[in-house]
């Protein structure tokens, strides 16, 4: 604590000793601005804190948040918080953080579940802040914390267990160490620093600054067509296939399939058990109703193995589609599919583990 | 940047700058439209032109009641790169750096950043709220605050994620865009420190938060220990009321700390006693290290410079006398030293600085009595300031933070002067 605020303090308790709790007396500049009213404060105290200071009364669980998030989130943060455009993606990328293209949502980064529930109340949906209920927002918080792995779907958040929640990678954070990356000694070399001029790279060869000779603003920057940053992330560079899935990585890309699939054991939900599904002909699982399209390409003979798996999961409808001589399947799976091909290989890595 | 290819080395002093010669051709076909007149009253053989504007009258006054650049210097704006964010309302542009010069951002080119649009604020209904860990919470309208002393300091603003884009490799080619998420200006408003002591702050508070009136309602926690220190509530930027991009009516001025946390359209400010963790200051704002880990609160923009002349956007036309020139700026305090390279790091030479220098603010810095022998120069620039911190190269930086942390790239940028005058952004070993 400063020496500043340790002498505001001492003057604060000295004046209090002297005359009792503090009144309009003490003000240097009395009678500017008023005592705003309980409810004045209420209507505008929105935040909440990582202990759960400031959590309104309210619960709501991840089925009930799914409902809300398909109707105002999903249009920006996909169906399955997998992104859209440059809208950030809100689930799975546990495990990626020392990665080449870490990714970081919500489980995989975000070290307090408050700030989810502080951050949907202020600023979501984006051009319609402020619009949900406190029980919306729970509901919210429940269905984006649920996807992430971090509690069960029937765990109703409420303002007493908001700031109890322990997000995954809450002890990876630090404080700032810096001052760093100082020269040995401290002192600046200002003779023979080094002996040769190595280029590592130059911008015009990357070629993406927009054009700044007219009066136009940034007309014709052309973006690389792997750029999918929300902030001013560094470019990301397309890393080479890797040629095994990590199945531990799969786990949370199996995030965005469950909510519909169960795979380790033989339950219907929304969509068909995954269990067995290697080697199974498409659309045979008992007791699940598939559409048309599907049951067509499963009488065409379509059978489930990696790569007809991983051709489906990239491209739900096309690849149906391409087996039933149709350009696109029609289905009941609303997914879109999974475009990242690591996230794929690691998605099916994990399916073959679990599905046995 | 096609424009370069027109570029031609003069070697004697009489060319015209790249960007008159540019205009030369406007200007020459504006003076042909006025056709006879033009052309009887033209210059004596052997003399010089007298232009029309020094026979005919110009505009009257008022003909712009709130002025603006002349329109010969149209191309000084702001610009963004499309490519970086999903929407234009959460997005960012960029200050043109290559075309300031001394240590004033002008309010128009100040760069942008707004996290849900630019809100448009009524001054007569907004209010600033001071509640939580107080002796009595106080609500003050901007007649209010308008009562209140005054202060009128210069100070930068520098966007934690400056130069993010430029962590893996040298990327975007011109300091508007490798540098540009900064602008300085002289702020006026209320101290902080006064405010806290008319609500009477407990001496258990450790924290502020403060929270903006937009529809992001943008939120950081602040420590009391910079609170009471330097911040300032500011209305005024440059001797006029803010503008509605930098928050107007009313905006939190946090000296020498990243742009993030000078909350815009500020609405209220809560005292506690632990900080908030907000999503810009935990999913956001955080330095993602190459074990993993991330560091949090890295609140300081470390020392820093950048030649803005020459620089892509303004290569050199001629060989001999050129002016080197170029910003500095500490958010640990103040510019002490600046030094130049023009050997890509080998050796360094002592630049001047031009004052005024201050704490946490720009500084201007020359290399005077250069002269361009037309040969490839690697031009670097690195500052140290007040505290003894010392530019760091980005191979320095990396070697620590990796390359994914995003924010808080300080490192010393290197100008690669071809032999055609063009300059590009390289990155050397």
């Amino acid at each position: 604590m400063s020496v500043l605020l340790k002498t505001v303090g001492a003057a604060l308790v000295l004046s209090f000793i002297a005359s009792g709790p503090l009144s309009a007396a003490d003000r240097k500049y009395d009678g500017i601005g008023r005592m705003p009213t309980p409810d004045e404060i209420k209507s505008w105290d929105i935040d909440v804190r990582p202990d759960g200071q400031g959590a309104p009364e309210g619960h709501g669980t991840a089925g009930e948040g799914e409902r809300v998030y398909l109707v105002k989130c999903a249009s920006c943060h996909g169906e399955f918080g997998e992104g859209g455009g440059r809208y950030p993606v809100l689930i799975g990328g546990h495990g990626t953080l020392k990665d080449m293209r870490p990714e970081k949502t919500i489980g995989s980064y975000w070290p307090y579940a408050s700030t989810v529930f502080d951050y949907i109340k202020r600023a979501m949906p984006f051009g319609d802040a402020q619009s949900l209920t406190d029980d919306e927002t729970y509901a919210l918080t429940a269905y984006l914390l649920f996807m992430n792995d971090v509690i069960d779907e029937d765990f109703a958040v409420t303002q007493d267990n908001i700031g109890t929640i322990e997000m995954p990678n809450q002890a990876n954070f630090f404080m700032d160490p810096r001052p760093d990356a100082q020269p040995e000694g401290g002192t600046a070399c200002m003779k023979d620093c080094k002996t040769e001029i190595k280029v590592l790279g130059r911008a015009t060869v990357l070629d993406v600054t927009p054009e700044t000779g007219g009066g136009d603003m940034g007309e014709g920057g052309s973006a690389p067509a792997s750029q999918s940053s929300t902030e001013a992330e560094p470019k990301k560079e397309e890393v080479a296939a890797a040629p095994a899935g990590d199945a531990d990585a799969g786990r949370s890309v199996f995030n965005k399939c469950k909510a519909c699939h169960v795979i380790d054991s033989p339950k219907n939900r929304v969509g068909p058990s995954l269990h067995g599904v290697f080697g199974r002909t498409a659309a045979s699982f008992d007791g699940f109703k598939y559409s048309k399209d599907f049951q067509k390409a499963g009488d065409n003979g379509l059978v489930w193995d990696d790569d007809s798996l991983a051709k489906f999961i990239a491209d739900p409808k096309g690849y149906l589609g391409s087996v039933i001589g149709k350009e696109k399947a029609s289905t009941r799976m609303a997914f879109g599919g999974i475009r990242k091909e690591e996230d794929v290989r690691d998605l099916i890595a994990y399916m073959k583990e679990a599905a046995k | 940047m096609g424009e370069k290819k027109t570029i031609e080395i003069k070697d004697s002093g009489a060319a015209m700058p790249r960007r008159r010669f540019l205009q030369a051709g406007l200007a020459g076909s504006a003076l042909a439209a006025t056709g006879a007149l033009g052309a009887a009253k033209g210059a004596t053989a052997a003399g010089l032109d007298i232009p029309d504007w020094s026979r005919q009258l110009g505009a009257s006054v008022d003909d712009a009641p709130y002025g603006k650049p002349t329109h010969h210097e149209s191309s000084v704006i702001r610009r963004s790169v499309e490519w970086l964010t999903a929407t234009r309302e959460s997005s960012v542009n960029f200050t043109p750096l290559y075309a300031l010069e001394g240590i004033v951002t002008p309010n128009g080119i100040c760069f942008e950043r707004h996290h849900g649009g630019a809100a448009d604020v009524d001054p007569a209904e907004h209010k600033l709220m001071i509640h939580g860990m107080v002796d009595r919470p106080l609500l003050f309208t901007m007649e209010d605050l308008l009562r209140l002393p005054r202060i009128s300091r210069f100070y930068f603003l520098e966007c934690a994620a400056n130069g993010g884009m430029e962590w893996r490799n040298a990327q975007l080619n011109g300091v508007q865009f490798t540098h540009g998420m900064i602008h300085c200006v002289q702020y006026t408003g209320v101290s902080l420190k006064l405010l806290l002591e008319e609500a009477g702050v407990s001496t258990k508070a450790k924290w502020l938060m403060v929270e903006g009136g937009d529809s992001a309602g943008m939120n950081r926690s602040v420590p009391i220990e910079k609170a009471l220190d330097d911040c300032m509530v500011a209305f005024a930027m440059n001797g006029e009321k803010l503008r509605a991009e930098q928050g107007y009516p009313l905006r939190l001025v946090v000296p020498g700390f990243e742009g993030n946390m000078w909350v815009k359209w500020l609405r209220r400010i809560e005292v506690g006693d632990e900080s908030w963790q907000a999503r810009e200051e935990t999913s956001k704002y955080t330095d993602l290290m190459p074990d993993g880990r991330a560091r949090r609160f890295t609140w300081e923009m470390d020392c820093k410079s950048v030649i803005t002349s020459p620089c892509p956007e303004n290569p050199l036309t001629q060989k001999g006398p050129n002016v080197i020139s170029g910003l500095a700026w500490s958010g640990r305090g103040s510019v002490k030293r600046v030094d130049v390279s023009l050997d890509g790091g080998k050796n360094w030479k002592e630049a001047r600085i031009e004052g005024p220098v201050m704490p946490k603010c720009l500084t201007r810095f020359y290399l005077d009595g250069w002269e361009w022998d037309g040969s490839e120069v690697y031009m670097q620039s690195r500052a140290i300031d007040d505290t003894g911190y010392v530019q760091p190269q980005m191979t320095a930086l990396q070697k620590v933070r990796g390359i994914n942390s995003i924010y808080h790239n300080n490192a010393i940028q290197t100008w690669l002067v071809n032999k055609t005058g063009e300059v590009e952004n390289v990155r050397l070993a």
